[in-house]
């Protein structure tokens, strides 16, 4: 078996002396824009409007990632599809990546947020920059 | 007895049939982190006596 870390990588439950702490996907928010790859980039502009991260995720069969849509895209090309405007192969990071280590991670790229996936690359949520400078100050 | 290296769904579905999981990496790390009813049996001191609780029945996965 390839080990735990696969089994992590999915934030499947674990047992032992550690199993409580604390992962990436603890943190992470699944409330993020979601669309197809055919689907219009009106459609999905007001959702993005109205969501509090400024972007849509597009997503493949299966729920994987494909790429991100950034607000100016969306802004800019209103008679396009998704596919067309779309980022492709946004980074990804594994969801049971210690806080401190991901919030490192995050101000040496000086990025505000960061995509969690799973081996197969289906989306499993975003992790904020704040949320990792909270759980940090908290403990 | 045959090994093959296993893959998450598989592991899945050896598991969701019963199949036993075996942890052999030291005690320490297993007291830190293991698989949900994985059983403690340390490469090292891997023999008959320390194998005795595995169910010879049914399939075993052991984590490395």
């Amino acid at each position: 078996m390839p080990g735990k870390v696969d089994w992590m990588a999915r934030a499947l439950p674990l047992e032992g002396e550690k199993a409580g702490e604390p992962r990436a996907i603890d943190l992470a928010r699944t409330d993020v824009v979601t669309c197809g790859l055919q689907d219009s980039v009106a459609s999905v502009r007001d959702r993005v409007t109205a969501s509090p991260y400024g972007f849509a995720f597009v997503l493949g069969p299966g729920g994987v990632l494909l790429g991100r849509l950034r607000q100016a895209a969306l802004e800019n090309n209103p008679d396009a599809n998704a596919e067309d405007v779309m980022e492709p192969g946004p980074s990804t990071t594994r969801p049971d990546i210690l806080p401190d280590k991901l919030l490192t991670k995050l101000q040496d790229s000086e990025l505000t947020t960061i995509v969690l996936s799973d081996p197969e690359g289906r989306l499993m949520g975003i992790v904020r920059r704040h949320d990792l400078e909270i759980n940090q100050a908290r403990r | 007895m045959s090994c093959a290296q296993v893959l998450y769904p598989q592991l899945r579905e050896l598991l969701d049939h019963g199949a036993q999981l075996v942890e052999v990496l030291p005690s320490a790390e297993y007291a830190e982190l293991h698989l949900p009813g994985a059983l403690s049996i340390p490469l090292k001191t891997l023999d008959a006596d320390s194998t005795a609780e595995v169910d010879r029945t049914k399939a075993v996965v052991s984590e490395t």
